[in-house]
């Protein structure tokens, strides 16, 4: 027994649907999910609005799914960033639930219940909103470009390998799987105010290179999280922590950097 | 009729009413650090009051007295169990993010501490509350208490 658009698929109040020939076969097991998104179209729209899609889902699909089924069957003007689909490439941060998550990472099972199957995704927080889920990434990069996050050496090349120890490799292991997507720093409420901070992303970046042995710009890099705008922003509230899909503890780190500008001691 | 069970049918559904910007849904760190800063708001201008109403004995004692006697009432001790329990929660929680701060295991514990914070909270402001409110609540009510 298969469903045919007739289910209400579809934006909800809108009911110039597309015709069922458009939409692909629901496969067992879907579940009809509605799904609430932020829209904001800076040619037509004063301020953003919510608008509802009932469309059929897999458990096991990914809200990425969900935001492909209705850019692709119901609304082509649906804007949002995604690459990779991996969970790798950092593109598609965004507020699903209340909460900074990638897309591509978090699966339809793990925001409904048998009671409720919503889901609201929403851009991420801080940053310039242009379209719908797509906010201006360009301040982020610029803190992040602030600390320098590329290796400073000072002395002469070594002529062989540069040889570093395990556990030195270990000192900063955690700071090297950051993937550059935004969900920690627009996380963090200090972020959404003080637009200067730079933001834990910056500092997570800083952290890999001031705790590497190899690495020489470290004071320089402590110099700039020094100053007004850097570390001694933080106020330890865990979001960031929280929403870092590759599991950092970025809070942690931040700690670590402050530790080290305290006393001096890295 | 095996699938239409997990599908309900068409009709429309109420789409929620627009919204602008709507509330992070932080983790627990968020709110203890939003109730930190309200407590700290808090203390801050009972101390203000305070500060004045105190240095009124130097203007005049006879003001000061009445002054004070305007304390003693229902509400004002109900004001007082507040200032209580919020200088008890920032100050228990001030600790927490101070080991935070300088403790190495400190971010990885802090959930764990702040429970403990809430804890500790509740069991001192359970017997506090009562002996507070012990002789207002005679006054009020008579009663043996
Ligand atoms: S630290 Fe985590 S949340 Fe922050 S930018 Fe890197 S990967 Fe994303
Ligand atoms: S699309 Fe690349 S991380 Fe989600």
């Amino acid at each position: 027994m298969t469903l045919t658009a007739d289910t209400g698929i579809g934006a909800l109040g809108d009911p110039s649907g597309p015709g069922p020939a458009q939409l692909p076969p629901i496969p067992d097991g879907a579940v009809m999910v509605t799904v609430t998104i932020q829209r904001f179209n800076p040619e037509l729209d004063e301020a953003p609005h919510r608008e509802s899609y009932r469309i059929p889902a897999l458990p096991t699909d990914r809200i990425l799914n969900l935001l492909h089924y209705i850019k692709w069957y119901i609304d082509g003007t649906l804007t949002f960033r995604r690459s990779c689909a991996h969970g790798i490439c950092g593109s598609d941060a965004m507020r699903i639930n209340g909460r900074n998550r990638l897309a591509c990472k978090v699966l339809v099972k793990d925001v409904i219940t048998d009671k409720k199957t919503e889901v609201t995704v929403e851009p991420i927080k801080g940053l310039p909103l242009e379209k719908d889920l797509l906010v201006d990434m360009e301040p982020f990069f610029e803190a992040y470009r602030k600390v320098q996050p590329f290796l400073i050496t000072h002395s002469n090349e070594p002529s062989r390998e540069w040889i570093q120890s395990p556990e030195d490799r270990a000192r900063f292991d955690d700071t090297t799987k950051c993937i550059l997507c935004a969900a920690c720093t627009t996380s963090c409420p200090v972020y959404w105010s003080e637009d200067a901070y730079v933001g834990p992303a910056a500092i997570v970046n800083a952290h890999r290179f001031i705790f590497d042995s190899r690495d020489q710009g470290g004071q320089e890099r402590l110099e700039i999280l020094s100053d007004a705008e850097g570390v001694w922003r933080c106020r330890t509230t865990f979001n960031c922590t929280d929403a870092c899909p590759r599991g950092i503890e970025v809070t942690k780190a931040i700690q670590e950097v402050k530790r080290a500008l305290m006393f001096r001691r890295i | 009729m095996s699938q239409s069970t997990a599908l309900p049918g068409p009709g429309p559904v109420a789409v929620p009413p627009p919204r602008r910007g709507s509330v992070y849904r932080g983790v627990e760190g968020m709110w203890s650090w939003v109730a930190h800063r309200i407590t700290g708001v808090l203390t801050f201008f009972f101390l203000f009051a305070h500060v004045l109403d105190t240095s009124l004995v130097r203007v005049s004692p006879d003001t000061y007295d009445r002054i004070i006697e305007t304390y003693k009432n229902p509400f004002v001790n109900l004001l007082e169990v507040g200032l209580v329990g919020a200088v008890l929660f920032h100050a228990l929680n001030g600790i927490r993010v101070t080991l935070i701060d300088f403790w190495s295991k400190g971010t990885r514990l802090q959930r764990p501490m702040l429970w403990v914070v809430l804890a500790v909270w509740v069991v001192l402001m359970v017997p506090g509350v009562y002996f507070m409110l012990q002789h207002t609540v005679r006054v009020m009510f008579g009663g043996a208490a």
